[in-house]
């Protein structure tokens, strides 16, 4: 026999808790899946684009948000903003460690929401210990169909909301429901699907303990500043341990006096747990940092009127009673690099180019002699309007005396709106005494019709052959 | 010490050597087998939808892989699935798509192309392509043609005209350029001072005595062709003497009047003759008409 390379996972049932921190949690999944799923239906006028405010056109190339467009060359703003993420990322993780695990990471929303569907559908967490262990009958079979068909339901809903993006929604949802949309439509949203269901339904917490390069490497950017969720081992255990709230040790002032800890070992706070860990075992790198159980011993501490805190939001530093402070110089260095960085792409992004002009010269030949014994050179003009509206542009050049700018009758264009325009330009010239050979000079595009005339320049060179 | 006992009954293959030497026998992990599986049933699948394995000097087809495609002169095809059968279906797929522009093209005007930027952007590239492929053999990919031999197309000088309709004319049907020989005709001298005179047009500093004689042998055998004035006539293909621009001798790429007399000079002594051949049983009305815009728009065209 050979033996198994892993062990099994060991099923997790957590139970419902309320308090603060589940609060928060429920207001963040609100807001996070009203963005999510309301966002494609969000109508924004726009002229040449489907009216839809968050639109990524992979055929045409460009990204709709709000009135911002982003254009396959302005690829590096993704750059910009991975540097951000992730600069985001260490700074939060450094002052309020796993804060992303918790409340805001995808697999932790959607795995809470699965959750609250089992919930529904099975009951509470011995019911449904109850029904996993049950033997096979119409009852079970109902009941976990149901909370399967339900995940289903939801990943297929959350598959086929991220298609929508990339798609005018109201149109794309119809054709997906006739038959009628693109193949890359059906294939995202059943990918989506299937790793929705995957991810949130059966791996969970699996994800976050071992696929999630998040969780081995946090350790890097914690230091004993950190806020993390934490038994106060001091007034759990002190001394004595833990004890069943018993006859002899109902009172708190009786189990100070016997130095026996303030947890009354209810097991609550690991019943609670998603990850399935017990918190009061230490920093542990499952640990989501939910606070779940933070909401569990805060009820169980009120219900017996203990005071709360025994699991709480607190650094390794301020456990051992020393001074803490998260604020110290790495996490102010992080803090500062992240302000440049944001304030680099803010400044990328509002000083963008509304139009784009490239001038390139023919090579082939680099000049012609003309009749008149004068010299031309011939360039190809490309002007890219990147704006909503349609632009009327003069063309001239600037820095070549005695120069004419021929572009056949097209002097004045106008580029309609997200389009671009390619124009052949001749430059003729009559040779200088004392010429060279390489001149450059510019070619300058103005808007006309506007108080705030667009002005772009490109430099290129006339080039005139020297016979002597 | 359970974990030990385990992994002391490792399977062995049953096969023994040399009394006691054994082989193990590792299983290989289930996921790695099943991608195996998964492989093999591909390949089968693939065997079947697609062309696979060669038999004597044929092939198996695949089946429920047809791919049906329009050839460019309408007819229909339809065959097993081949990369080439795959480019014609994106060829055919090409022409449907750009069959829109080509058909606002063949209808509109030569000036309606010139007036629309977007109209002359289309007729651009896809004249690039039909010169690349037509014309540069002898004009050159830029149109700067060859010297003495292929005229230059992007200068301002047209020996058969620039208008549109002239350049249409001249591809479609043709030209034929012929500068008689005049070495037996004329005496060396007289060539001698035609050549003078001829230079003196351009502009060039030549001997007074020389360039006055020249002009009665101009006179006499040259205007014919050539014009009084010396400017060419476009409907014979004859050159403007007086301009600065040489087609078919390097004049200015001679050093001192001399030399450039004696280029002259071989050129009236041996003439020339040249051919443009005719397009009209090779090009398509459009493609003849796309072509003709380029080159107009090239040379700055009358």
């Amino acid at each position: 026999m050979t033996q198994p390379a892993y062990q099994a996972r060991i099923p997790i049932y957590p139970r419902s808790v309320k308090g603060r921190f589940r609060t928060i949690k429920y207001a963040i999944l609100t807001l996070a899946y009203g963005v999510y799923f309301l966002l494609p239906w969000l109508r924004w006028a726009r002229e040449n684009a489907p009216d839809q405010a968050v639109l990524f056109d992979l055929a045409g190339r460009r990204f709709y948000l709000f009135d911002l467009v982003v254009y396959a060359q302005d690829i590096f703003w993704l750059a910009g903003l991975l540097v951000i993420f992730a600069l985001l990322l260490f700074f939060v993780t450094g002052v309020a460690g796993r804060v992303f695990c918790g409340y805001f990471c995808f697999q932790t929303l959607w795995t809470d929401v699965y959750i609250l569907i089992e919930r529904l559908v099975q009951g509470e967490r011995n019911a449904r210990i109850k029904l996993a262990n049950a033997p096979w009958g119409m009852a079970k079979f109902i009941k976990l169909g149901m909370t399967h068909l339900l995940w289903l339901a939801m990943a297929f809903v959350t598959g086929l909301t991220f298609t929508l993006y990339w798609g005018d929604a109201p149109q794309l949802a119809v054709d997906f429901f006739q038959g009628q949309a693109p193949f890359a439509a059906y294939a995202t949203t059943l990918f989506l699907t299937a790793t929705t269901y995957v991810m949130a339904g059966l791996a969970r917490e699996q994800v976050c303990t071992y696929m999630c390069p998040y969780a081995r490497f946090q350790g890097v950017m914690f230091d004993r500043d950190t806020l993390i969720v934490a038994y106060d081992e001091q007034r759990g255990e002190r001394g004595q341990g833990r004890h069943k709230p018993s006859k002899d040790y109902m009172e708190r002032e009786a189990r100070i006096a016997d130095k026996v800890g303030d947890c009354i070992d209810c097991g609550y706070c690991v019943q609670v747990c998603p990850v399935g860990i017990d918190i009061r075992n230490g920093l542990q790198y499952q640990c989501i940092s939910c606070a779940l159980c933070i909401d569990a011993c805060d009820t169980i501490m009120d219900s017996i009127g203990y005071p709360r805190g025994l699991i709480r939001y607190t650094s390794q530093n301020a456990l051992e009673g020393k001074k803490s402070n998260p604020f110290n110089l790495k996490n102010l260095g992080y803090a500062l690099v992240l302000i440049a960085a944001v304030s680099l792409l803010a400044w990328a992004i509002s000083h963008r180019d509304k139009v784009e002009l490239s001038v390139a010269q023919f090579r082939q030949p680099l000049s012609v002699t003309l009749s008149d014994g004068r010299i031309q050179n011939r360039y190809e003009i490309k002007i890219n309007n990147k704006t909503s509206d349609a632009i009327r542009y003069r063309i001239s050049i600037e820095g070549l005396p005695q120069a004419e700018l021929d572009l056949g009758g097209n002097s004045e264009v106008t580029v309609s709106a997200e389009h671009s325009l390619k124009l052949i330009a001749k430059v003729n010239r009559r040779p200088q005494t004392a010429e060279q050979e390489r001149r450059s000079f510019e070619f300058v595009i103005r808007q006309l019709d506007s108080d705030d005339p667009l002005t772009t320049r490109r430099n290129t060179v006339f080039y005139t052959p020297l016979t002597d | 010490m359970s974990k030990d006992k385990s992994q002391k009954t490792v399977q062995t293959t049953g096969h023994a050597w040399d009394g006691d030497l054994q082989e193990f026998n590792n299983p290989l992990p289930n996921w790695w087998l099943w991608a195996f599986y998964a492989t093999v049933v591909f390949s089968i699948i693939y065997w079947i939808l697609y062309p696979t394995l060669p038999i004597g000097d044929d092939y198996t087809k695949g089946v429920m892989n047809d791919i049906t495609y329009t050839t460019e002169d309408g007819k229909t095809v339809t065959t097993h699935w081949n990369t080439r059968a795959l480019f014609e279906k994106e060829m055919q797929e090409a022409r449907e798509a750009q069959a829109k522009y080509v058909e606002q093209l063949s209808q509109a005007s030569y000036q309606e192309i010139q007036a629309d930027p977007e109209q002359s952007g289309f007729a651009f590239s896809r004249a690039k392509v039909l010169f690349a492929d037509n014309c540069a053999a002898c004009h050159q990919t830029g149109g700067n043609g060859v010297m003495g031999k292929y005229p230059n197309l992007i200068d301002d000088a047209w020996l058969w005209g620039g208008s549109f309709e002239q350049i249409e004319h001249t591809i479609r049907e043709g030209r034929q350029g012929n500068m008689p020989a005049f070495k037996g005709q004329l005496s060396q001298d007289q060539i001698s001072d035609v050549s003078a005179y001829v230079l003196s047009l351009s502009g060039d500093d030549l001997d007074a005595g020389e360039v006055e004689r020249g002009k009665q042998v101009f006179n006499t055998n040259c205007a014919v062709c050539h014009g009084d004035n010396a400017t060419g006539k476009t409907a014979m293909g004859s050159a403007n003497l007086t301009d600065s621009i040489w087609t078919i001798i390097d004049v200015p790429g001679a050093a001192g009047n001399q030399a450039k007399k004696e280029t002259v000079m071989k050129m009236v002594r041996n003439g020339v003759s040249r051919e443009m051949p005719a397009w009209k049983e090779r090009l398509s009305d459009t493609e003849i008409k796309i072509l003709t815009f380029y080159v107009h728009e090239m040379g700055g065209g009358n």
